[in-house]
């Protein structure tokens, strides 16, 4: 395993907080109520201070002496690894849930494992995040529950959300070749592990929200790999804006 | 119809208190949102280690037009605070 290795799996990681983040951050004063609009704030604020950590020990790993702002704002669109599922738009509540969920869900069960990596980085940012997850997953979890056995139209919603976002959800479970690099030295987790306990918590709650289990002959897949769909640019634009046309610029 | 949320009150016991202090309110369907509600706006800044969720409909408040027989009597009788006889100096925390 080198170190390059590493970075990309760290990058694996912790682009997708980055961009979850980012998408929630375009939320912040636009929430459907106070309350809400704190707690998704509150959450997108807890992503991004895990991105931070993970980008730090990128820094320290890297040849470059790469700062997390280079990281974060300086690489084009196929050098980020997220997941696609991450990018996906604010279209209504139901959405901003069910992506939520869906990536909570996954998050946990991730940093779970990676609470006993080898590498003691990892573990740190892992326990360290572990707290935070379990209340995203709360959160969320509770709002997939009341929109779809709430009222007929929250149902049909939900519903609508959970459908278009079903296909994003297999991509978590991918392993990219750096993934299982760093899987086999004992750094990284096996995602593969994980899916059949992820699918049978979100099958399990969304049988308590009343929401129907989506069938799906094809997942979408690209992301981890760089290969992102039509809304990461825009997220990128708006998000890279600044450093690119102040280079260095700082607040 | 009342689009609103019920209103609660939020009570929360910060890390040094000995009791729950009224921090404010806010609107929820119900209490297992109040408590989520109320983890977000008041104890985000690590301001808590304990919350009380009580919706405001359950709390009875004496009337403030009612002050007059209510406290007022109360103002002149100096007599009710302990403060007339001498502390022993072995008693602390008093």
């Amino acid at each position: 395993m080198t170190n390059e290795n590493l970075i990309q799996y760290i990058y694996s990681i912790a682009d997708n907080s980055l961009i979850l983040g980012q998408r929630l951050g375009e939320l912040c004063g636009h929430g459907p109520t106070l309350e809400t609009d704190i707690a998704l704030t509150n959450i997108a604020l807890d992503l991004l201070g895990q991105t931070r950590s993970y980008y730090q020990y990128v820094g320290e790993l890297s040849k470059e002496d790469l700062t997390e702002d280079d990281v974060a704002f300086l690489r084009n669109e196929r050098e980020y690894k997220n997941v696609l599922i991450v990018e996906q738009p604010n279209t209504d509540f139901a959405y901003v849930i069910a992506r939520q969920y869906f990536f909570d869900v996954y998050h946990f069960l991730l940093l779970e494992k990676l609470m006993e990596s080898k590498n003691v980085n990892l573990q740190a940012i892992a326990k360290k995040s572990m707290k935070e997850v379990a209340y995203h997953k709360r959160f969320s979890g509770d709002w997939l529950k009341r929109l779809g056995d709430g009222t007929e139209e929250s149902h049909q919603k939900m519903q609508q959300a959970v459908n278009d976002l079903w296909v994003y959800t297999d991509e978590l479970f991918h392993m990219n070749e750096d993934d299982k690099v760093v899987a086999k030295a004992g750094f990284g987790v096996d995602n593969t592990e994980l899916k059949e306990t992820y699918y049978n918590e979100v099958e399990a709650l969304l049988k308590k929200a009343t929401i129907e289990i989506p069938s799906t002959p094809y997942f979408q897949k690209g992301g981890k790999k760089g290969i992102h769909t039509e809304h990461m640019g825009y997220i990128l634009a708006d998000m890279q804006y600044m450093q690119r046309t102040f280079p260095d610029m700082k607040w | 119809m009342n689009k609103n949320w019920p209103l609660w009150e939020i009570f929360v016991r910060s890390k040094n208190g000995l009791e729950h202090r009224h921090f404010g309110s806010l609107r929820a369907a119900d209490a297992e949102m109040a408590m989520n509600n109320a983890r977000d706006v008041y104890t985000r800044r690590s301001e808590g280690v304990s919350i009380w969720v009580v919706e405001s409909k359950n709390i009875t408040a004496s009337n403030p037009e009612h002050n007059g027989e209510l406290f007022e009597p109360a103002a002149d009788k100096a007599y009710r605070h302990p403060t007339f006889y001498d502390l022993p100096d072995d008693i602390e925390h008093m």
